[in-house]
């Protein structure tokens, strides 16, 4: 059931909707917006390259693992309590650079805690969607 | 070391140990030594935070500088404490029993990163000082307990799951109804600031309704008496490792939830609740006992014993006096630490024959006298033989019970103990004493697993090794009880005395 | 209106426990789903019901004009969500693979770790 307009205009959209998620992460910082729904945003440009063609060219557009980026993200997300805590404050709490970065506007730890939470929500929702797309050839787990 | 980094780091180190294991994901010798690793740092971190807590009172952090009623608090008393070092104990425990009997498959499906998971979704709810936080970190740990239970997709498994899921997300949504509830009344979440602020609540029949909506809920995790079905419906099903691992931390966070609530927040009109808890933790116990003398599977009848001990640990609470509660405490850590021992015997008795049933079992007595002879030691502990630790936790809680005048309770309490004996009995004389088939000798090779290259020696020393260490806690608990009560009493102490708690939260910051 | 969303909030429950209590289970995935919901507007609720603005900071402001609205119930139900909404994905995930591997949807046929 491979649709031509569909398949035709994912390769299009694949790049916006990513830099959408992307402007998501960044204007979450004082509107609403964020890491979490940047993620899910982000994660719906896969599923629907996973719809257009199937899930193992969707894996295989994707390139990294959901794994990794799970992993990557907790890592960032992790990094960014560990850094005020290295500075002596408790965990979690926000440090900010002084001087505006363009385009970024005030940078910190929350921004950096935001990329972890997207690359998790990328990762775990990635993870759900395409096993269950992929219909269970032979023996494979239900596992999220 | 610093009070902010010792209150995170049980959190942190198992997030960073799966984090690591995640990266290392096809690579499964390593991600094994990470677990180990990672286990042994959380244990060593949990001691340092129960020593300072021990030597410095409670202590407080209020993450993200953000100051106590408005931001998430993490504390430890010395009861959350001793917890913390339980879960790293059992951690420890699970993890390096697990790298000698898990199959390759649950490995390659991210088994040590979910086990890791779930021990930081303990850690977190038994440092937590925040009601919604409390419920994240359940979910952290429910979330991660549920793929464990599930990972290998055999149909035990699959069906004991829908029961374990759906008994699960029900008490998660009544704790969520509750906390909405307690946060309409208070205006906040931070549990020291909602004790202070029920003080002066004035609408009792309310507030006992929210208080029993989170006894439920807590009641169904902890596997109390009317609504423990779940638990010997599914327990038995994922590889002993995962049982031990639930049976040692899981039910005893919903205690500890109960206990932290009852005397932190609801100490308001709760002669109620609490003699609804004396009346459950009666019957707790007779139930789960009596559900136990009619199986015949051993890891069943073992799930049975789960729901009865548990009973024991809410008759401190329902008791309320500080001898009961530290009777509680103590009970708490000892059934952890003998129950997970007695599933991890069953584990390498399944090794040695391949089969969990009583009635097929046999003869294990001459071949294994090690073996049995660490059965005995934590059966004895769990029917309250002296001088082992079980029976110092009992006898404090009888004695708690006779001072109190609670006859009924303590009456149950020596008579299940009794039929404990006889399951326990029972279970040694199928498994060990009773002549068994004609392969009399112990076969090391019956440890090799298909698929890992380790040697059978080395995956019998992998999973003996957890067996000795836990029964050694047993026996040291027992021989030299003096020191560790006097712990468990202080904590009882500091239970009872809230202002202490509510200080360390609210008065003076960090 | 809080007397309507109690009303809601009464419905949902109820319609939750009616279709866990079913045999089916789809039935009882939509129970857990609807059970959520009414947990989550039972938070909203509990939260008082107010006329007011979203509690965001404007532009060139430290604190949000009064009368904002409390932000914490919001906050909680916004989590509760997104957790609930993964522990449901599981859930799904786990019946569709019981359904595969017993082979029937009937609650009732699911009994053989029971004794």
């Amino acid at each position: 059931m491979r649709s031509l307009i569909l398949s035709t205009a994912v390769r299009f959209l694949l790049p916006l909707i990513l830099l959408f998620s992307v402007f998501l992460v960044l204007r979450g910082h004082n509107e609403p917006g964020g890491g979490f729904i940047g993620g899910l945003v982000a994660s719906t440009a896969f599923a629907l390259y996973a719809l257009a063609y199937d899930v193992t060219q969707a894996r295989k557009t994707l390139r990294a693992s959901p794994h990794s980026l799970v992993a990557a993200g907790l890592l960032t997300a992790l990094l960014s309590g560990l850094l005020p805590l290295a500075a002596g404050r408790p965990f979690l709490t926000g440090l900010w650079i002084k001087r505006e970065i363009p385009v970024l506007g005030k940078a910190g730890t929350p921004l950096l805690f935001d990329a972890g939470v997207y690359l998790v929500v990328l990762g775990v929702m990635l993870m759900i969607i395409f096993s269950l797309a992929e219909e269970p050839k032979g023996e494979r787990k239900a596992k999220r | 070391m610093p009070i902010r980094l010792l209150l995170t780091l049980p959190i942190l180190i198992p997030l960073a140990t799966a984090a690591a294991m995640l990266m290392a994901w096809r690579v499964r010798r390593l991600q094994r030594a990470i677990n180990v690793a990672g286990s042994t740092g959380l244990l060593a971190a949990a001691v340092a935070l129960f020593l300072r807590v021990h030597s410095d009172g409670i202590l407080a952090v209020q993450m993200g500088d953000w100051p106590a009623p408005f931001g998430i608090t993490f504390v430890a008393d010395l009861f959350s404490a001793v917890m913390v070092v339980l879960t790293g104990l059992m951690g420890l425990a699970v993890s390096v029993y697990s790298t000698g009997s898990i199959d390759v498959r649950r490995e390659a499906f991210g088994y040590y990163p979910l086990l890791h998971i779930l021990l930081m979704g303990v850690c977190g709810a038994f440092l937590t000082g925040d009601v919604f936080n409390l419920f994240v970190w359940f979910e952290a740990m429910l979330i991660a307990s549920f793929v464990l239970m599930t990972l290998g997709g055999e149909r035990a498994q699959l069906e004991g799951a829908v029961k374990y899921v759906t008994m699960n997300l029900f008490s998660s949504a009544i704790f969520l109804a509750a906390t909405g509830l307690l946060y309409g009344i208070v205006g906040t979440l931070n549990m020291a600031d909602a004790a202070q602020q029920l003080d002066a609540a004035d609408n009792p029949g309310l507030i006992t309704t929210i208080a029993l909506l989170f006894l439920v809920s807590f009641g169904i995790k902890a596997a109390v008496f009317p609504l423990f079905f779940w638990l010997p419906a599914s327990y038995h099903t994922p590889p002993v490792a995962v049982t031990a691992l639930f049976s040692g931390l899981l039910t005893k966070v919903g205690v500890y939830a109960g206990v932290r609530f009852l005397t932190l927040i609801f100490v308001q009109e709760s002669e109620f609740t609490l003699k609804l808890t004396l009346v459950v933790a009666g019957f707790t116990m007779v139930t789960g006992v009596l559900g136990a003398a009619v199986q015949t599977e051993f890891r069943r009848l073992l799930s049975f014993h789960i729901v009865s001990q548990i009973g024991y640990a809410l008759m401190g609470l329902g008791l309320f006096t500080p001898l009961a509660l530290a009777g509680s405490v103590y009970f708490l850590f000892h059934v952890s630490v003998a129950k997970s021992a007695l599933f991890l015997v069953s584990g390498v008795v399944y090794k040695l024959r391949g089969t969990y049933d009583l009635k097929k079992l046999g003869g294990l007595m001459q071949p294994a006298p090690g073996l049995s002879a660490l059965f005995l030691i934590s059966a004895f502990s769990l029917a309250g033989i002296p001088p082992l630790a079980g029976f110092w936790a009992k006898f404090a809680l009888v004695r708690a019970g006779l001072e109190s005048a609670q006859y009924g309770i303590v009456a149950a309490a020596l008579g299940v103990s009794i039929l404990t004996l006889f399951s326990m009995t029972k279970i040694w004389a199928e498994v060990f004493w009773k002549p068994g088939d004609e392969s009399a000798q112990e076969d090391v090779s019956s440890f090799a697993v298909p698929g890992v290259e380790a040697r059978p020696h080395s995956i019998r020393r992998r999973m003996l090794a957890p067996i000795v260490l836990l029964t050694a806690i047993t026996i040291i608990l027992g021989v030299a009880a003096d020191p560790f009560f006097a712990i468990a009493q202080r904590a009882a102490d500091q239970l009872l005395d809230r202002g202490q708690y509510i200080r360390a939260v609210l008065g003076g910051g960090m | 209106m809080i007397i309507v969303l109690a009303f809601v909030i009464g419905g949902l429950y109820a319609a939750a426990v009616y279709m866990m209590l079913r045999r089916s289970l789809v039935k009882l995935i939509f129970g857990l789903i609807l059970l959520g919901h009414a947990s989550n507007l039972l938070i909203f609720t509990a939260g008082r019901l107010v006329r007011s603005r979203p509690p965001i900071v404007p532009e060139n402001a430290l604190v949000p004009v009064e009368p904002f609205a409390d932000p914490v119930p919001q906050a909680l139900i916004l989590t509760a969500i997104v957790i609930g909404f993964g522990v449901q994905a599981f859930a799904i995930v786990l019946l569709k693979r019981a359904y595969q591997v017993v082979g029937t949807d009937d609650l009732d046929q699911l009994k053989s770790t029971d004794s």
